[in-house]
C-alpha cells in the first residue's frame, strides 16, 4: 500500500463518499445519482464493465473503497459521452470515471495489467520524452506489452501491413533507433514541468 | 301537458338525404308515429332549420319534437328547445355511417331508418316534461367535519364565496396533523429548501372569519335529509347539543398513522428510538430542531425506512402507497443534516410525485442525505444504538447500517366511518342463512370504527368505502363524488395524499359541495347526469313494499317509511334508474324515462316474418360508454348489422326485465345488453348499475326456458368507451349466431 493510500485511509476512515468528494474530479456529483441506471444502459461498452457506472456510484456510497479503486471498470470508458448526454440528473459521468481512474492511479491501486492504463503509460512516456509520438516505438511496445512470444506473434500477424507501410514510406525502421524529435525539446520539458506543478496545486486545492 | 302534438323533423344533411328516402320517413312519422307535422329539411341544425322547428313550437302548438338527424349526443345545443319533449332518431351515426353505400344494402338501410323514426315517435309519446319536485330550497350553508388542513381549507374557500360554514372538530383544537409539523416542504419554487409551517396562520384566519362557526370537542350525532336540506345534530363533549340545517356536507376526517406496533421485526414498539414519521416530527418540533434520542442524548445517525408495512401483500399490512412518505422522509432527513447529523433513506422506489417533488428529492441529495435502494429486513438493538439490516438492491447483497434513531414510514389509514355495505351484506347473509359469510361479516362489523356522520339512511350511517377504507367513488371519472350525493370527502380520508394535495382536494370538494346546494335548489342532478331535472316517482297503489328499490339504489337515495313504501329524496338521486329496473311491478318511472318510453320503442319496430331472413336484434346500450362507442363506430365507419336496433339506456341498472320479455314476445331474435365494467375495478358511472344488471340477467334463463327459446338469444356484455371496433364485432357475431340457431318463432 502506497503512503498516500495509507494516509487517505487514515484521513477518511470509513467515509469513502467524502474521500471521493474531496479527491476525485467532479466527485461532489456522486451523491446526486438517483440510481436510475440510464448511464449503465447507455454505455456502448456496458456489458464489459466489471461494475457499471450506476453500481460504482452505489458502491462509493456504500463505502466499498478497495473494490471501487482497484476496479478495471472506469478504465473501460472511451469518452463517448453518451452517459453525460442522457443522465437526467446532469451528472458529468465521463469526467467522474476519468477522475476515479486518475485517483486510483495516484494511490497505486489501479489494476496492474489493464490495457487502457498501460497504453496511457506508453503513450505518455513517448510524448514526454520526444515531444511527439513515435508511432513505431508505441506500436512495438504495445505488441510486446504481454510478453516476448506474444509480441512476436502480434508482429507476424501484422507483417503484411508493416511491409506495405515500409514500401510506401509510411514507416521507417530507422525510427526505432532514436527517431526524430520536436524542435524545442527543452521547451516541451519546461512546459510539462509547469503543467505538473499546476496539477499538484489543483489536487491539493481539490483535496481541501 | 294538455294535448300532445308531435312534430317530426327529418334532416337530409350529412348525406342522409342521399342515402335514405326522407319522404318515406316523413310519411312513416305521420302514419305510424302519429306525428301531426312531419317536415324534411336539407340542413336541420342550421339557423333556418332550427327556426322552422321553433316556429312550429310557437305557432302550431308542437310540444313533442322528434328530430331524425344525427345522434342524440351531437348538436345538442342547436336542438335544445325549452318546454317541449325531445326525442332523437339517430340516422347519421346509427344508420348511414354504419352501413355500406351499395345498392344491395339500400333496402335494409331504409328499414333501419324507418324503424328509428318509429321508435323516436313512440318514445316521445310517453315522455312528459320533467319538473323539479321543489322539496328543497336554496341553503347556502355547509357542514364541514374535521378541522385539519383539509377541513380548514374547505371552510375558508366556502366562506370566501359567501357561504356560511359550521366546522366541527372532534378534538379541542384546530390544525390536525398539519399543526404538528416542524417545517414543511414548500408549496412554491424554490422547492429544494424547507419552508416554515403556516398552519397557525390558517387557524387564526378560520377563527377570525365571520362566516365560519367553529365547534370544538364536537361530533355529529345525527344527519337527516338530502342535499339542500340536511338537518345535522351536533353534540359537544360536555353534553350540549345543537341542530343545524345545511345544504351539503364535507367530510375531511383525515388519517391515522398505521400502527407500527404491528411491525415488531422493524423494531416498532420495541425501542423508544424506533418511531413513526409523526412521532419524529413531534420530537424535532419539541426540541426546536435538535434531534434527540429518548434518553435525551443527541442522535448523530438517523435511518429512514420507507414502505414500512405498506406496499406489502403481507396480511395486516397496507397494500397501497401512501404517496407522501418519501417526500416526508426527505424533509425529515434534512432536519438531521441541518442539526449536523447523518441521515440515510432506505427506499424501494423513491416516489416524489410532481415536478416539485423531484426538486425536493434533489434538495435532499444536495444537502447530503444518503439514499440507498434496498429492503430492510430487521431493526435490532445494538449496544446503546440500533442496527438496521437490509438488502442493497443495487449491489444485490446484505448490508447493515448503525443508527441512533430509526424512523418508519408507516403510511396512512383513513379515518372513515364504518362501511355501510358490510352491515347490509350481513343482513342479507343472515336472511340467506349463509353461516360462513355471517361469521366473517360479523367480525368485520365488530371491528368497524364508530360512525362519523350517523346518516339516517336506509343504506347505513356513513359514506361507502371504495378500497382499503378510502371513501372515494371513482378515482378517474368522477373525483370528489362519493356514493352519497351532497356529501363530499376531502383529504386523506378520500385517498392518501400530502398537505398540498389536501388543500387542492378540499378546494375542489368545496366547489362540488356548493354546486350540490345550488343544484338541489332547482332540482338538478349531480354527475354524471348533470343538470337532469327528471327524478323517479312511484305509483303507490301498485307498490308491493318489496324494498328492492331501496336496497339496490347505488346511492342510498331511497328511504322507507314506516309501512315500507319507498321515500324518494330527489336531491340524493343521481337519476340512473336502477330502482326502475329493479321494480318487479314496474311502478317506478321518470317523467321522460320509463318502462313505457323504452318498452314502446322496442314494440314500435317493424317485425318482418320468420321466413324473411331479416332477424331483429335489440341492443340496449348504456348511454355513458356503450352508446358513445357505437357513435364513434359510426364516425370511423365501422359497419355493423342492419338488423340491430339500438336503444340507449341511462344505465344498464335501469333495464327492467319486462323489456327483455316483451322483446322476446314480440319476435326479436336476439337481445344484447351493453354496460360498463363491473366489479372491484368498475367503470359503471352509477357504481353498481352494471353489476346489478348482470345479476338480474343471470336469472333471465327461466323466462327463456318458459318461452322455449335458446339461452344464447339474450347476452350481457361489459364494454368500454374504447371498444369502437369490438362492439360492432359483437353485434355482427350475434347476427351470425342467430343465423345458426335460427329465427325466433314469436313473430306475429
Amino acid at each position: 500500500m502506497s503512503d498516500m493510500n495509507q494516509a487517505m485511509v487514515q484521513k477518511y476512515r470509513s467515509n469513502f463518499l467524502k474521500e471521493v468528494e474531496a479527491n476525485v474530479e467532479e466527485g461532489t456529483w456522486v451523491k446526486m445519482c438517483m440510481q436510475c441506471g440510464v448511464c449503465s444502459g447507455s454505455c456502448p461498452l456496458g456489458p464489459h464493465w466489471e461494475h457499471p457506472q450506476q453500481e460504482l456510484f452505489m458502491m462509493i456510497r456504500a463505502g466499498k473503497r478497495e473494490e471501487v479503486l482497484s476496479s478495471s471498470s472506469m478504465w473501460m470508458c472511451t469518452s463517448c459521452y453518451n452517459c453525460i448526454a442522457r443522465c437526467p440528473r446532469g451528472l458529468p459521468i465521463t469526467h467522474i470515471m476519468h477522475g476515479l481512474a486518475s485517483y486510483a492511479k495516484r494511490l497505486g491501486l489501479a489494476p496492474k495489467n489493464q490495457p487502457t492504463s498501460k497504453f496511457g503509460d506508453i503513450f505518455w512516456d513517448s510524448i514526454a520524452k520526444n515531444g511527439r509520438v513515435n508511432e513505431l516505438k508505441i506500436g512495438v511496445s504495445l505488441y510486446f506489452m504481454n510478453g516476448f512470444s506474444q509480441g512476436i506473434k502480434n508482429a507476424l500477424a501484422s507483417r503484411e501491413l508493416g511491409m506495405a507501410m515500409m514500401k510506401t514510406k509510411r514507416m521507417s525502421p530507422t525510427e526505432y533507433f532514436g527517431g526524430h524529435k520536436c524542435k524545442d525539446l527543452s521547451g516541451i520539458a519546461k512546459m510539462l514541468k509547469k503543467a505538473k506543478e499546476f496539477e499538484a496545486e489543483h489536487i491539493t486545492k481539490f483535496g481541501e | 301537458m294538455a294535448d300532445m302534438k308531435i312534430g317530426a323533423y327529418i334532416c337530409q344533411g350529412c348525406g342522409i338525404g342521399d342515402r335514405v328516402d326522407t319522404a318515406q320517413l316523413a310519411s312513416v312519422a305521420k302514419r305510424e308515429g302519429k306525428a301531426a307535422i312531419a317536415k324534411e329539411h336539407e340542413f336541420l341544425c342550421n339557423a333556418e332549420g332550427v327556426k322552422m322547428i321553433q316556429d312550429d313550437i310557437a305557432n302550431e302548438g308542437v310540444n313533442h319534437v322528434v328530430i331524425a338527424a344525427c345522434s342524440r349526443r351531437a348538436k345538442t345545443e342547436a336542438f335544445s328547445f325549452d318546454g317541449v319533449c325531445i326525442s332523437r332518431a339517430n340516422l347519421r351515426e346509427g344508420v348511414i355511417w354504419v352501413r355500406p353505400d351499395t345498392d344491395e344494402a339500400r333496402e335494409t338501410t331504409q328499414e333501419m331508418a324507418d324503424d328509428y323514426v318509429r321508435m323516436a315517435c313512440a318514445e316521445t309519446k310517453y315522455q312528459k316534461m320533467p319538473e323539479a319536485s321543489g322539496e328543497q330550497g336554496l341553503t347556502r350553508h355547509l357542514l364541514i367535519v374535521g378541522g385539519g388542513i383539509s377541513g380548514m381549507t374547505a371552510a375558508l374557500e366556502a366562506a370566501k364565496t359567501g357561504y356560511k360554514v359550521d366546522l366541527v372538530e372532534k378534538t379541542g383544537k384546530l390544525g390536525g396533523v398539519a399543526a404538528e409539523m416542524f417545517k414543511k416542504y414548500p408549496d412554491k419554487a424554490p422547492y429544494n429548501v424547507l419552508a416554515d409551517n403556516t398552519t397557525s396562520a390558517m387557524i387564526e384566519a378560520v377563527n377570525a372569519n365571520g362566516n365560519i362557526t367553529v365547534h370544538l370537542n364536537t361530533s355529529v350525532t345525527k344527519t337527516e335529509g338530502a342535499p339542500g336540506r340536511f338537518t345535522v345534530s351536533l353534540a359537544t363533549e360536555s353534553g350540549a347539543s345543537k341542530d343545524v340545517v345545511v345544504g351539503a356536507i364535507i367530510q375531511a376526517t383525515g388519517f391515522t398513522q398505521y400502527d407500527m406496533g404491528k411491525l415488531p421485526e422493524l423494531g416498532g414498539g420495541k425501542s423508544p428510538d424506533v418511531m413513526d414519521q409523526l412521532a419524529f416530527e413531534k420530537m424535532v418540533k419539541a426540541n426546536g430542531g435538535a434531534i434527540k434520542k429518548a434518553d435525551g442524548s443527541e442522535a448523530k445517525n438517523v435511518v429512514f425506512v420507507q414502505c414500512a408495512g405498506q406496499r406489502s401483500e403481507q396480511p395486516g399490512h397496507l397494500p397501497y402507497c401512501s404517496g407522501h412518505c418519501c417526500m416526508t422522509s426527505i424533509k425529515q432527513a434534512r432536519y438531521v443534516k441541518e442539526a449536523g447529523g447523518d441521515a440515510t433513506v432506505i427506499f424501494d422506489d423513491l416516489r416524489t410525485p410532481g415536478a416539485d417533488g423531484e426538486d425536493v428529492y434533489r434538495g435532499g441529495q444536495e444537502a447530503g442525505v444518503a439514499f440507498s435502494k434496498g429492503k430492510v429486513s430487521s431493526v435490532e438493538a445494538a449496544g446503546k444504538g440500533l442496527k438496521v439490516n437490509y438488502t442493497d438492491k443495487i449491489l444485490a447483497e446484505d448490508s447493515t447500517i448503525d443508527a441512533d434513531i430509526v424512523v418508519l414510514a408507516t403510511g396512512m389509514v383513513p379515518n372513515s366511518g364504518p362501511n355501510p355495505y358490510v352491515k347490509l351484506d350481513l343482513e342479507m347473509a343472515e336472511k340467506d342463512g349463509n353461516a360462513d359469510l355471517v361469521a366473517k361479516l360479523k367480525a368485520e362489523v365488530e371491528k368497524a370504527p364508530p360512525s362519523i356522520l350517523n346518516l339516517m339512511y336506509r343504506q347505513g350511517t356513513d359514506v361507502p368505502h371504495l378500497k382499503h377504507g378510502f371513501t372515494d367513488s371513482h378515482f378517474i371519472c368522477f373525483p370528489y363524488e362519493t356514493r352519497r350525493t351532497g356529501i363530499y370527502t376531502a383529504g386523506p380520508v378520500r385517498r392518501p395524499m400530502d398537505a398540498h394535495q389536501a388543500i387542492e382536494d378540499a378546494t375542489g370538494a368545496t366547489l362540488k359541495a356548493i354546486q350540490a346546494c345550488e343544484n338541489a335548489a332547482i332540482g338538478r342532478a349531480a354527475h354524471p347526469r348533470s343538470g337532469d331535472l327528471s327524478f323517479p316517482s312511484f305509483r303507490k297503489e301498485g307498490c308491493t313494499q318489496c324494498k328492492r328499490c331501496t336496497v339496490e339504489c347505488p346511492f342510498g337515495a331511497i328511504n322507507e317509511d314506516e309501512k315500507g313504501y319507498p321515500q324518494y329524496n330527489e336531491a340524493r338521486c343521481r337519476r340512473c334508474g336502477t330502482c326502475m329496473g329493479a321494480c318487479p311491478v314496474r311502478v317506478i318511472s321518470f317523467e321522460n324515462y320509463s318502462v313505457e318510453t323504452v318498452g314502446q320503442q322496442l314494440k314500435a319496430v317493424d317485425m318482418p316474418d320468420e321466413f324473411s331472413e331479416k332477424p331483429r336484434l335489440l341492443v340496449l346500450a348504456c348511454e355513458n360508454d356503450a352508446y358513445p362507442a357505437l357513435d364513434m363506430a359510426g364516425m370511423t365507419r365501422q359497419e355493423y348489422s342492419a338488423f340491430a336496433r339500438i336503444i340507449p339506456v341511462r344505465c344498464l341498472g335501469s333495464v327492467n326485465t319486462i323489456w327483455i320479455t316483451d322483446a322476446l314476445n314480440s319476435g326479436y331474435d336476439g337481445v344484447m345488453l351493453m354496460g360498463c365494467q363491473k366489479g372491484d375495478n368498475y367503470q359503471c358511472h352509477f357504481v353498481k348499475g352494471s353489476e346489478i344488471a348482470h345479476i338480474r340477467m343471470s336469472k333471465i334463463d327461466d323466462t327463456l326456458t318458459q318461452l322455449n327459446l335458446e339461452k344464447e338469444r339474450v347476452q350481457t356484455y361489459e364494454v368500454s368507451i374504447a371498444d369502437i371496433q369490438r362492439i360492432p364485432q359483437i353485434i355482427n357475431d350475434m347476427e351470425k349466431l342467430i343465423g345458426e340457431i335460427g329465427m325466433s318463432p314469436f313473430k306475429f
